[in-house]
């Protein structure tokens, strides 16, 4: 078994706990609200239509979408709380859907008959209508799980462990180990999910005519322990977990995995225990840290400036700087522990040959070729102040402008299928690929200069200060990038990186 | 006993009546076959005496109680009904569905166990070998059956039946209607029976009452009906079994 393997197995008690914890307090909420609206849509053609409109119309946004908002309406909450709500509110749309198609198809003439012997409207809901229409309801069920196991790997985006936490860092460290691990995890328990549920539908389907025969107890008793097992664990699971002493967030992409690794380790080796919560972002990360849910991670100077202080010019890095140190400490408590010492700004990048064909050495070489060229952006650059700045400065625009995954951004232009793209100062992939950063000569792109952020309660804590100063101007761009390299060009894990950046500190 | 007391019933708020002007009594221990083709009015009939239908105007007495002035499930629990397509609770086993009546009265356990056997003993299924049985595992004879035990369960006196044997092959029909009025004079039932089969009414029923577009044109003892009819409609509704019992006595004797 190769370390990369064995480092992923690892993970799987935690992760398999999160994600069987989601989906299943997901689902009981979601069958306890999706039933009762059923029986109501059933009961009252008023109410039927726009329900039944309601939860569809819940059910056609994205998943991450309402991920999003949830995070949004609780007022950045991240974790748990959330991921159950926005799993929830996707879960409901089958089961309300079966609850009333099936009390809808229980026959006329029992349910007549259980008016003509004297059953009550309650009685008949419960005594012959729900028991009869409980096989379609099941399947709803079924259904909602399959569905729930499948976005609960999302809920990672707001800080809940969940098998996603393998995806998410596997797609951003190019761990293809890590995403294939979480992936079949996934898929492995949405089928004995599946599975279990179908065998209740069986029983229930079953039960008026072959209740006594072998086949029915045996899946009577397999359906049973796994529900005892299933049950047990997630309330074992809820029990109080005793909490860490420090949380630590991070967005997802390599350089967040190894500083957050890298931070962690630090802690850990001073003996406090830890909690990691990577792959959110930014929006998400800094309201958690300002409420304090978590409690440090790596930000930079220039997102802060852009993304939360709505800034739209550029002083210089050393006015950026002191402008964010004020700034969070006075909105909401949080103090920059210190810059690291490297940056990880925008800079447009071209591979070396295709620079040289073309002449290019600066982005003022390119104004005269841009409606030739085809540029391509991680998810968010175009939508970005460094983009606007960029193209208003230098009056360019180009031809064709493509959004991909950073991964596939690289893999693009080293392939020649875009001339250039938005690469980061610190990643290891432009040396790696052998790309050129394109001089910035007026200045347009800002200044990202890494620093760690703390929650005012950690920053409280003295011994906690401490080991994050000696991380202070440790890392220059230079040994970042060999550290974001080895993982995302060598294919080594994140922790062979933080011994990497380890071995170059000095503590 | 049930009393009808100018009973209508509308669908339509007054343009036509389903039921109009109808007024008959039962007496205890009487069984009224309530005869009609579809259309008649005749299970609507039926069904106001327990208020499965609410009459549009009219009164209705069972046990000289007027029944609108009951709460409706007391109404049903109290009286015994046989439901034209069995109707038997599919989730339920035979012994569960004829208790659910006493079950919905209160009785005590001991007691519902109790009456589920003697009912189903005397509908011909011992609860020994049927009592754990869904009607899916029943044939349809066998399920009328419990249907019946079921309406008895709660010792009513008082026991509606609507087209109850329509659906059963007519050996089996032939059984039934045989062991069910004896039943019925053994415990000494009121009962209405909604059909539309002459045949049966006439073998059946004490009395038998002749609806048309929701009145009835004459009500008497089969004897009554066959030897003077008082209507061109009821004369060719007893002309056919009595042709045919004729045709058949003469192949009888001409073997």
């Amino acid at each position: 078994m190769s370390d990369n393997l064995r480092e992923q197995l690892v993970l799987l008690p935690e992760y398999f706990q999160g994600h069987l914890l989601l989906t299943l307090i997901s689902l009981s909420l979601g069958i306890i609200i999706s039933i009762p609206l059923g029986v109501w849509a059933a009961q009252s053609k008023i109410v039927k239509r726009p329900l039944l409109t309601a939860v569809s119309i819940i059910q056609t946004f994205p998943s991450v979408a309402i991920l999003a908002m949830v995070v949004a309406l609780l007022g950045g909450q991240i974790g748990l709380v959330p991921a159950i709500i926005a799993l929830v509110l996707y879960s409901m749309l089958p089961i309300v859907r079966n609850t009333v198609t099936g009390l809808e198809t229980v026959a006329d003439e029992v349910v007549e008959a259980a008016r003509g012997i004297g059953m009550s409207s309650n009685q008949i809901l419960t005594k012959v209508r729900l028991p009869l229409a409980l096989p379609v309801i099941i399947a709803g069920i079924r259904t909602a799980a399959v569905w729930t196991v499948g976005v609960a790997t999302l809920s990672t985006l707001v800080g809940a462990t969940s098998f996603g936490n393998y995806i998410f860092t596997g797609l951003q460290t190019s761990n293809l180990v890590s995403v294939t691990v979480g992936s079949l995890a996934a898929a492995l328990m949405a089928i004995v999910l599946d599975s279990v549920i179908g065998g209740i539908q069986w029983l229930t389907e079953q039960r008026n005519q072959k209740s006594s025969t072998r086949k029915f107890k045996q899946v009577k008793f397999v359906v049973i322990t796994a529900a005892l097992l299933g049950g047990s664990f997630s309330g074992y699971s809820l029990l109080p977990e005793p909490k860490a002493d420090f949380v630590i967030g991070g967005k997802a992409y390599t350089e967040q995995y190894i500083i957050a690794g890298l931070l962690a380790t630090e802690l850990e080796a001073a003996g406090f225990t830890v909690d990691q919560r990577i792959g959110m972002g930014t929006e998400v990360l800094y309201t958690a840290t300002a409420n304090g849910t978590v409690d440090v991670y790596l930000e930079y100077t220039g997102t802060v400036w852009a993304n939360i202080m709505n800034n739209s010019h550029n002083p210089g890095r050393k006015v950026v700087l002191e402008s964010v140190t004020d700034f969070v400490k006075g909105k909401d408590g949080m103090v920059n522990v210190g810059t690291l010492g490297f940056q990880n700004r925008y800079a447009l990048a071209m591979r070396k040959d295709r620079a040289q064909e073309l002449g290019i050495v600066s982005i003022e070489d390119m104004i005269p070729l841009a409606d030739g060229l085809t540029a391509a952006g991680d998810l968010e650059f175009f939508g970005r102040l460094e983009w606007i700045t960029l193209r208003d400065t230098y009056n360019i625009d180009f031809a064709e402008k493509l959004t991909f995954d950073s991964t596939l951004m690289y893999t693009a232009v080293n392939e020649g299928q875009v001339d250039l793209i938005t690469a980061y100062t610190s990643d290891g992939r432009v040396a790696a690929f052998d790309l050129q950063i394109i001089e910035d000569p007026r200045n347009s792109m800002l200044p990202y200069d890494s620093f760690l952020l703390a929650s005012s309660r950690a920053a409280e804590n003295t011994r906690f200060i401490e080991i994050m100063q000696t991380l202070v101007n440790q890392i220059s761009d230079h040994e970042m990038r060999e550290a974001n390299r080895l993982v995302d060009v060598e294919g080594q894990s994140v922790s062979d990186a933080i011994t990497y950046l380890r071995s170059v500190i000095h503590y | 006993m049930i009393e009808l007391k100018n009973l209508q019933k509308t669908f339509d708020n007054g343009a036509t009546y389903a039921v109009a002007d109808t007024s008959f009594s039962v007496e205890k221990g009487e069984l009224l076959g309530l005869i009609g083709e579809s259309g008649s009015g005749k299970t609507t009939t039926l069904k106001m005496i327990n208020r499965l239908e609410e009459p549009s105007s009219g009164e209705v007495y069972v046990n000289g109680q007027n029944v609108l002035a009951i709460n409706r499930e007391e109404l049903r629990r109290n009286i015994g009904y046989v439901f034209q397509g069995i109707g038997l609770f599919p989730h339920y086993t035979v012994a569960e569905n004829v208790a659910v009546v006493p079950q919905l009265l209160g009785w005590d356990e001991n007691r519902v166990k109790l009456r589920c056997q003697e009912t189903l003993k005397m509908v011909g299924l011992p609860v020994e070998e049927y009592g754990a049985r869904y009607s899916s595992q029943l044939s349809g004879g066998q399920q009328q059956r419990v249907g019946v035990a079921r309406a008895l369960a709660a010792e009513p006196d008082v026991i509606l039946m609507d087209e109850p044997f329509g659906a059963l092959d007519p050996i089996t029909r032939a059984e039934l209607q045989e062991e069910f009025k004896r039943i019925q004079s053994n415990l000494n039932l009121t009962v209405i029976i909604v059909t539309h089969d002459m045949t049966e009414a006439l073998l059946m029923a004490d009395r038998i009452a002749v609806m048309k577009d929701g009145e009835v044109l004459q009500i008497g003892t089969p004897q009554d009906l066959l030897n003077e009819p008082k209507h061109e409609y009821v004369k060719k509704m007893v002309d056919m079994p009595k042709h045919r019992a004729d045709r058949l006595e003469k192949l009888v004797h001409s073997s």
